[in-house]
């Protein structure tokens, strides 16, 4: 860190006043960078001239491992990109594998993995609120937040035996059945979830902090939004109504009815609006998805040995922090021969800079907790 | 041995006894508002807090302590030696000084000044001078922006908060801390009765003023990682904590001699001023307060996991048992004693219920923005208390002049205040509208 009495370290810039920008360097290790993300911040007192992200802090070149393993032993390696979202990363990485396959998982593990999946954006956005909260000030929402994250890790275990990196998909459909139970837990979680979420809304939504320290800031338009290749909540957020569940629909989402929010302004209280919002519509997704599972089988005839034609294949879902996808090549042998992920953290934190520019360091905490990262998904 | 207790001799040996148990039990009982604290945050969140060390945590902080006296002292290489030296010990030293005109109980007092309200003020805003040099000697931009927060912070809110006293101090008539308990006492109400809104500000600005959440802009944890404390660990680290939790006592300690009445039991003057009611049944709820938490320690002692706990369940058992026992004796002492420690009873028990609602705003509240803290101060808080102290004014002329009770001019005066607040709040929503990346 460099000193505070001294210019020579810094760009020096003369403002009106005489005075010199200095450097503030959050991070890696900071409270509130959500892991080993560092930002160079250019300061004029408090407000932020310039900032530059710098990552890399975690790459395990998980890319890479994939042209050494085969389909199925890459597996397990995509749930510790996003590892809050571990059940979402396996769902596009086996949907675009069975798409290489060109088959497709039966129509009972497609419901089962559509519930999961969506308790899984629950639990995402949960931690989200949590730490979002935390990062503003509120010591006490992450609490209630990791108790209810609690319950939905519980029926991953029940399921898959896994709380975080479950690997609770296989290529070609599921490799359990749901457990007995399964359904009741289920809408037990759902039926509790509508009023705590009405509880977190007690805490925040009309409190007058909140509203100040979220409302105006890191404010990002349509227009940047789609330029910056954002998506996810940040982009709807923005007003733009795109939704890859709607859009494109995988897994079983065309069977069920849900609603996309959206807000105008793009600014940190409307993605909190859009995300609280969306927690709810995933919950009326589960509520229906357990009325009706069907029977059948849980799994594709696929064969043990996977050796996809040569060819490629991009396809992505709805993560719970944007789109999340895989482009695969194939050469026709056991292995793939590249495997590209398009990270929804890693795209959608491009857009820091435009938000953070001419806000306060507050505003900055603010903002990183806004756009939902983990690092383990920028950095891979 | 008589002649040692002449009246000459105790007014010197007294005082120097006070100061002594003060610096003794002070750093203990800020190490227990901690464990308050941290109990009360884990009550309020869905979980436990501590319970390892002791039973039910109650040694927690005394292992606090020791690992904090134990820790490396860390000097960063590029830091002022002097000032990084000398900072906390102005902190702490300044919060230590205030205690010694704070009237704990009618007899427990250092030395009643007849400014004392000042020499406290005064004394507890030098207390800034460590934060700001601790933020300037550590040579790191966070500890640097912490002290520069924190400096504008404690100018802005001690204005309003001085005014905020002021418009007790308008009723009282006198700054020696004794004399403003017994104007309440002659009075028969407490202040807060008399000027809800000037307690109000008071206590917004006490909150900025010992940088607790929502206003701990200065030590933002998950912006400034520890503001200007960031480069401090071990013991001098634990100086700042000290003085910020003296810091705590004492703005509560003003809050409850201001307008809380100091050590006065509820309904102290009833039978002054209504002869024949028998609310004197009140001086025995101390004792069997206590009494009762007594019976509570002895009913969980037997059920602690560990014989240890058990053990240390039972001798907190038997220390409130014994606290119970001296509030009761005193009840068929002379009433010097009978004041004397039933005063200190009250006195922390007001105390510790204004610390109750720091720490429960701390758990509820986001934080503020800076930008934010200061409009909410210079042009909320502080026209507020301007507008409370002079309708506040008129109301004592009214029923001074005209004979009216004041009871009722005061009500007038609320009334008026809040208005003005009303629309001080309005005018501040429009003009906050504005974001804050256009202003420029």
């Amino acid at each position: 860190m460099s000193d505070p009495r001294t210019t020579e370290l810094t760009n020096v810039s003369t403002t009106v006043l005489g005075a010199d920008e200095i450097i503030l360097n959050m991070g890696p290790q900071h409270p509130s960078t959500h892991g080993v993300l560092r930002v160079k911040l250019k300061l004029d007192g408090e407000r932020v001239v310039d900032s530059e992200c710098i990552i890399g802090y975690l790459h395990r070149g998980v890319e890479k491992i994939a042209e050494h393993r085969s389909y199925q032993q890459f597996a397990p390696y995509v749930d510790r990109m996003d590892y809050v979202a571990a059940v979402s990363n396996g769902l596009g990485y086996c949907e675009a594998v069975e798409k290489l396959l060109g088959t497709e998982a039966p129509l009972r593990a497609r419901v089962v993995r559509t519930i999961l999946t969506e308790l899984q954006r629950i639990a995402s956005h949960l931690l989200w609120l949590g730490t979002h909260a935390l990062d503003i000030g509120a010591l006490t929402p992450v609490f209630y937040c990791f108790r209810e994250r609690e319950e939905i890790l519980k029926i991953f275990e029940k399921y898959c035996g896994a709380r975080l990196t479950t690997h609770a998909f296989r290529i070609g459909g599921l490799q359990y059945e749901t457990y007995d139970g399964f359904e009741q837990d289920v809408k037990r979680f759902c039926d509790d979830f509508t009023h705590r979420i009405d509880e977190y809304e007690t805490l925040l939504t009309e409190n007058r902090i909140w509203v100040g320290r979220t409302k105006g800031v890191g404010i990002l338009s349509a227009a940047d939004a789609i330029a910056l290749g954002v998506t996810g909540p940040v982009l709807r957020a923005s007003g733009v109504k795109w939704d890859l569940r709607k859009a494109m629909p995988y897994a079983a989402y065309d069977l069920y009815k849900f609603e996309i929010p959206t807000r105008e302004t793009g600014d940190t209280y409307d993605r909190y609006v859009v995300r609280m919002e969306e927690m709810r519509q995933s919950r009326l997704i589960c509520l229906q998805a357990i009325e009706n599972i069907p029977t059948g089988p849980i799994m594709a005839r696929i064969g043990k040995v996977l050796k996809p034609p040569p060819g490629e294949v991009y396809h992505s879902i709805e993560a719970p922090k944007g789109e999340l996808g895989y482009y695969i090549v194939s050469d026709g042998t056991t292995q793939p021969y590249r495997v590209r992920v398009r990270p929804p953290s890693f795209i959608n934190l491009q857009a820091f800079d435009k938000m953070a520019r001419g806000s306060l360091v507050a505003d900055v905490v603010a903002i990183i907790g806004t756009i939902d990262i983990v690092l383990g998904e920028v950095d891979r | 041995m008589g002649h040692l207790f002449t009246p000459s001799i105790l007014r010197l040996v007294l005082p120097v006894l006070y100061a002594v148990v003060i610096v003794a039990v002070l750093p203990l009982m800020a190490g227990y508002i901690v464990l308050m604290e941290r109990k009360v945050m884990a009550d309020m969140q869905a979980r436990l807090g501590p319970m390892r060390v002791g039973p039910h945590g109650l040694l927690q902080p005394i292992a606090d302590a020791v690992k904090l006296l134990l820790k490396e002292d860390i000097i960063p290489e590029k830091a002022d030696r002097l000032l990084f030296w000398l900072a906390p010990l102005v902190s702490v030293t300044m919060a230590l000084l205030a205690y010694a005109a704070l009237p704990i109980g009618p007899a427990f007092q250092i030395a009643d000044l007849n400014i004392g309200l000042l020499f406290i003020l005064a004394v507890s805003s030098l207390g800034i001078y460590g934060i700001v040099l601790g933020g300037w000697a550590s040579n790191s931009h966070y500890s640097l922006l912490g002290a520069l927060r924190s400096a504008a912070q404690l100018v802005s809110y001690e204005t309003a908060a001085g005014l905020g006293l002021i418009s007790a101090l308008l009723l009282a008539g006198s700054l020696s801390m004794k004399d403003i308990v017994m104007a309440q006492y002659d009075q028969g109400m407490w202040f807060i009765f008399y000027v809800p809104i000037g307690f109000f500000i008071y206590m917004v600005g006490s909150i900025a003023e010992t940088n607790r959440a929502p206003f701990d802009l200065p030590e933002a944890e998950s912006e400034l990682v520890a503001g200007y404390m960031t480069e401090y660990s071990g013991f001098r680290w634990s100086l700042y904590f000290l003085a910020e939790y003296a810091n705590m006592i004492i703005v509560a300690g003003i809050a409850t001699t201001l307008f809380l009445g100091g050590w006065l039991r509820p309904f102290a003057s009833y039978h002054d001023h209504m002869p024949g009611t028998s609310i004197e049944f009140l001086d025995a709820l101390p004792a069997l307060l206590v009494l009762g938490v007594a019976l509570y320690c002895f009913f969980l002692a037997p059920k602690q996991p560990v014989k240890i706990q058990k053990l240390v369940m039972g001798l907190v058992g038997g220390l409130c048992l014994a606290i119970a026992g001296i509030l009761a004796g005193s009840l068929f002492a002379s009433p010097g004693v009978l004041q004397g420690v039933h005063g200190a009873f009250w006195f922390m028990a007001k105390v510790f219920g204004y610390l109750y609602c720091f720490l429960w705003f701390r758990f509820t509240f986001p934080r503020y923005r800076f930008d934010q803290l200061m409009r909410l101060g210079w042009r909320f808080l502080i026209p507020l208390a301007l507008v409370n102290l002079i309708t506040m004014a008129v109301a004592l002329l009214m029923s001074r002049e005209w004979g009216w009770s004041l009871r009722l001019t005061s009500i007038l005066a609320v009334v008026v205040t809040l208005a003005v607040a009303m629309w001080l709040a309005k005018n501040d929503e429009v003009d906050s509208v504005v974001p804050v990346a256009e202003s420029e």
